[in-house]
């Protein structure tokens, strides 16, 4: 019974040797120095990490959570940035320092939930128009993808979100039903040349059903663009549900968003200032962290280097 | 070569019809009876159903498609609830400011971009390429709105030299119309003053709108020729003695221009987009302001006619900018793999 610690030693006897795969905890120490090779990859993790805390624990961390809600306090009302007000004060006396943080809360759960819908269905729909290359199912899925690419993003997701309810979960069905084609379109390129090689080939042979062939010999070899795409598209989500709530088309009053706190501010510009300029900030700060981090992701993840 | 047009013509055809079957499930997936909203809560209701009928709208939906596209193939998007009057006279006079607004932003960046680009490659590693890249960041980072509204605060009110609302000044009598554009008109006519102040008006607006990709493209132009410099076949022309400015026009810039082209196109699409919200912030009256108006008072017919004609412009940017690359890039022009 006691064979395992030799077993052990033999084995990283082999992994020092090269003979074998790196483990678990090697391979971590490998993505984490391609990662970190970019410091600008690391700040982008720091980021995203802040905002994802900052998100989660908003109501802790902020000073006044109740002015997210319907709140007014006029004595209050437009104060300048200062120690009890870091960002100062809108026209009803609520925090801006407050609101910020709110919407980033709103900001990145529209953002999981737009991708966690979106992307799975854009990749389905791409794995199968690969595999099945040339066939009918091949042009129809590939045709309607081409329909949604051929609207420029933001009109598209206006659109939708106009003819429906304005509020934060229409403004996510906009942006889900534009965000899957990209995917479909990613996937169908890698597994049209995926479903060609011989490892799918024989899996055919052998007499494998079409679900593992899709899901275990294709979709494992499609992961890190995959991947990369999603760390990359966090903050576009942000950026068009910005967009959206900016011209109205997002969460409504008093709950903040980005794009409405900036809308509101820029009419009390310049006396006001820091309504406007705070959001803005906080959106291009958030949006930068989520580029570098999805630029570590993708060094960390290509093999060619 | 004229295969290759023709084939990406036939596809394009093929998306606008696509286009117009979306639009018109989105239009009619909308909870309510377009006749009542186009005739308002108080009108009587054999009015109703007598508009209800005029519509198609008691016909099953493929024949209302069948009606409507028809219509639109004809140019006729039906009323515009909002303005009242047909959509299409609506667009003709709109859709010309907005033209005008992307030309000239789609001319500031393509003209800034390879300048900035050809700059950072030229002294890369510098801190002329130093500044370029951190731009570039920026242009990612702040959404054109934003830019729009830092803008409208510099220029309008900490150092108001240039106008920040609208197409011309109120004491500038507007050119006779011809094409629309307003630069152009008062360039045919000869007023100067017009020209000039439509010039003004224009620059911050598309600023806004280019600020964008700008950056981003100067950036992947740099890279792309950074990476031709080192290819093998730069040196061998440079070891057969042909001059730096020869090798720069045909072997290096040519190849380099590829990548940043087909940047370039999917980069209209974000300004065409941006523009419904950045004509909103300048008060600038073309088609994506009234688009957008229409949306937030939910305009079916002028949201279908916006978003038909941004798809139809989008093909053709699209396929410009396709015959470009091709003729940039021998192996797309010959069909080859």
């Amino acid at each position: 019974m006691n064979k395992e610690p030799i077993a052990k030693n033999e084995l990283n006897r082999c992994r020092k040797k090269g003979l074998l795969s790196p483990s678990a905890k090697e391979n971590l120490r490998i993505y984490w120095y391609k990662f970190s090779r970019n410091k600008l990859s690391v700040l982008g993790l720091f980021i995203v990490l802040i905002s994802i805390f900052l998100a989660i624990f908003a109501p802790v961390v902020s000073r006044y959570p109740q002015h997210v809600k319907e709140f007014v306090d006029y004595e209050k009302a437009n104060l300048p940035p200062s120690a009890s007000y870091f960002f100062g004060t809108d026209i009803f006396g609520r925090d801006i320092f407050t609101r910020v943080i709110f919407s980033f809360r709103g900001a990145l759960l529209m953002s999981v939930i737009v991708l966690s819908i979106a992307v799975p269905i854009g990749v389905l729909l791409g794995l199968i128009a690969g595999y099945y290359n040339g066939t009918w199912i091949d042009i129809i899925i590939m045709r309607l993808t081409d329909v949604f690419l051929a609207l420029p993003p933001l009109i598209l997701a206006l659109a939708i979100a106009a003819v429906l309810k304005p509020n934060l979960t229409s403004s996510m069905i906009a942006v889900t039903a534009m965000w899957w084609p990209w995917y479909t379109r990613l996937v169908y390129g890698m597994a049209t040349a995926l479903s060609k090689e011989y490892f799918v080939k024989n899996a055919e042979l052998i007499g494998a059903s079409r679900f593992h062939i899709l899901f275990n010999e294709i979709l494992p070899n499609c992961l890190s663009p995959i991947f990369t795409k999603m760390a990359l598209d966090v903050g576009w989500v942000i950026l068009i549900g910005a967009s959206l709530s900016f011209v109205g088309l997002g969460e409504q009053p008093p709950t903040p968003a980005f794009g409405q706190m900036i809308s509101d501010g820029a009419r009390y510009m310049p006396d006001l200032w820091w309504m406007t300029i705070f959001p803005a900030l906080a959106i291009a700060f958030i949006i930068l962290g989520f580029n570098f981090f999805g630029d570590g992701i993708r060094d960390m993840l290509d093999r060619g280097r | 070569m004229l295969l290759y047009i023709s084939k990406r013509l036939f596809q394009g055809v093929f998306v606008v019809v696509g286009i117009s079957i979306l639009i018109f499930i989105i239009s009619r997936v909308v909870p309510g009876d377009p006749a009542r909203m186009a005739l308002g809560p108080r009108a009587p209701q054999y009015a109703v159903d007598e508009l209800r009928r005029e519509m198609h709208l008691d016909k099953p939906l493929p024949v209302q498609y069948c009606y409507w596209f028809s219509g639109v193939i004809r140019g006729d998007f039906g009323k515009s609830i909002n303005t009242k009057r047909p959509v299409m006279a609506d667009v003709k006079e709109f859709l010309p400011a907005t033209i005008e607004l992307a030309l000239f932003s789609g001319f500031l960046f393509i003209f800034f971009s390879i300048i900035l680009g050809l700059l950072a490659a030229r002294y890369r590693d510098t801190w002329v390429d130093g500044i370029i890249r951190a731009l570039s960041y920026t242009g990612i980072a702040v959404p054109a709105f934003v830019v729009a509204v830092i803008l409208m605060l510099l220029f309008g009110y900490v150092w108001p030299i240039i106008p920040v609302l609208g197409r011309l000044s109120s004491d500038i009598t507007a050119p006779p119309v011809i094409t629309g554009l307003i630069t152009v008109d008062s360039l045919a006519t000869g007023n100067f003053t017009a020209f000039f102040d439509a010039l003004k008006h224009l620059l911050l607006p598309s600023l806004a709108l280019a600020v964008g990709p700008l950056f981003q493209e100067a950036r992947i132009l740099r890279s792309s020729l950074t990476d031709n410099m080192g290819k093998e076949y730069i040196s061998v022309a440079t070891g057969y003695g042909i001059s730096g400015s020869v090798i720069m026009r045909k072997y290096l810039l040519k190849p380099s221009f590829i990548p940043v082209v087909s940047v370039m196109g999917l980069d209209f699409a974000s300004l065409m987009g941006n523009a419904f919200l950045v004509e909103r912030i300048f008060n600038w009256p073309g088609i994506s302001r009234y688009g957008i108006n229409a949306m937030l008072n939910k305009d079916l017919n002028a949201i279908s006619a916006v978003i038909v004609i941004f798809g139809a412009i989008f093909i053709v940017v699209n396929i410009i900018v396709d015959l470009i690359v091709a003729s940039l890039d021998p192996r797309i022009r010959l069909g080859g793999k």
